[in-house]
């Protein structure tokens, strides 16, 4: 493979390493805050788990990219327009609600990348993805019964969820727009038609969305693209706490 | 509705095939699917189970801990009821 080429497929795994990344950090905000203890454990599992996600990919794409960084270089060393998740998974926590929200639209996403990411040609990928899949299915669980039972709650529950699907929505074209390295990849054999999944993706939103009793809003305009580097002053907030270890005490280990 | 509106539920989990569920602890849960996902959060986050029971506690009939004599003191004194107690015979082979 020539560099161009490696360069694309380390960006390519980046990125759905970054969301991992910074949807775990984003969860782990909640640790001492959920609304119930046993909730504080299932948001800091879920979190855990996309941690352990993130590190397999961030070290697989350090390895293709060739430059000798490693997981823990790419998760704390980078600037802000370095890191490659989609915008959606940098979406403040806002209240529990949203938050779930967030994970439902995150979950199904990954619920679908993965599984057609278990027969890459990128062998290391496929591994990381069939192993990554059993945990997004419980993910997946989690966050539909908590978008159901807010959305068909009480009157302010499901004002606050249908207020969170409509704020989140246009951050989910990104998911399945297929840039330059989108399509370089499923060309390679790398990873799957974006647009296609999509369809999946769609139904398993809608079942529960229907189940929830909250209207799905009509797609908008892409924003931003967070998979090419673009963030909003939020990316920043929590990277200056993730970081700050890293920044201050380099090399600090447990 | 806050957590403390939740009702409480008992959670026994099975360690292995073949093992009994055994009590663990408990869980705050508005119904049975939600404490089974809670008591997956709580109770098994280092590979304790491969099964979840859980039961409101509402549910849960118990003794009387005031009663421990009546129920339990009798007992003390009939050794005869362990095996143990019994010599087996030389002749028996597989016991």
């Amino acid at each position: 493979m020539n560099a161009s080429s490696a360069d694309a497929h380390a960006a390519y795994v980046l990125r759905i390493a970054d969301t991992c990344l910074i949807l775990g950090q984003r969860l782990g905000e909640w640790v001492g805050h959920a609304p119930a203890i046993e909730e504080d454990l299932g948001l800091a599992n879920t979190a855990l788990d996309l941690i352990g996600q993130a590190r397999l990919l961030l070290s697989h794409a350090g390895e293709i990219e060739g430059r000798g960084r490693g997981e823990d270089t790419l998760a704390f060393l980078r600037a802000e327009h370095e890191y490659l998740n989609l915008a959606l998974a940098e979406q403040p926590n806002g209240d529990f609600g949203r938050t779930l929200v967030r994970q439902l639209l995150i979950d199904a996403w990954q619920m679908e990348i993965y599984t057609s990411l278990s027969n890459s040609r990128d062998q290391r990928l496929a591994e990381i993805a069939a192993k990554a899949v059993k945990e997004v299915r419980y993910h997946l669980r989690y966050s539909s019964a908590w978008v159901v039972r807010l959305g068909d709650g009480t009157p302010e529950s499901h004002t606050r969820a249908q207020r969170a699907v409509d704020e989140l929505w246009p951050w989910t074209v990104e998911l399945f727009a297929a840039d330059s390295i989108d399509q370089a990849m499923q060309q390679a054999g790398v990873g799957p038609d974006l647009a296609s999944l999509r369809t999946a993706w769609l139904a398993s939103v809608d079942a529960v969305l229907a189940e929830a009793t909250l209207r799905r809003p009509p797609d908008v305009a892409q924003q931003r693209w967070g998979k090419r580097g673009q963030h909003g002053e939020d990316l920043g907030h929590l990277l200056s706490e993730m970081q700050y270890l890293q920044r201050a005490y380099p090399g600090a280990r447990w | 509705m806050t957590s403390e509106d939740w009702a409480l539920f008992e959670v026994f989990i099975r360690a292995r095939g073949g093992l009994d569920h055994k009590h663990v602890g408990s869980v705050h849960a508005v119904d049975a699917a939600m404490a089974i996902e809670h008591a997956r959060d709580v109770y098994t986050r280092r590979q304790e189970g491969v099964s979840i029971w859980v039961v409101r506690s509402s549910e849960i009939a118990a003794s009387d801990p005031g009663d421990a004599d009546a129920l339990f003191e009798p007992a003390r004194d009939k050794v005869y009821r362990h095996p143990t107690f019994y010599q087996i015979p030389d002749e028996v082979e597989t016991l």
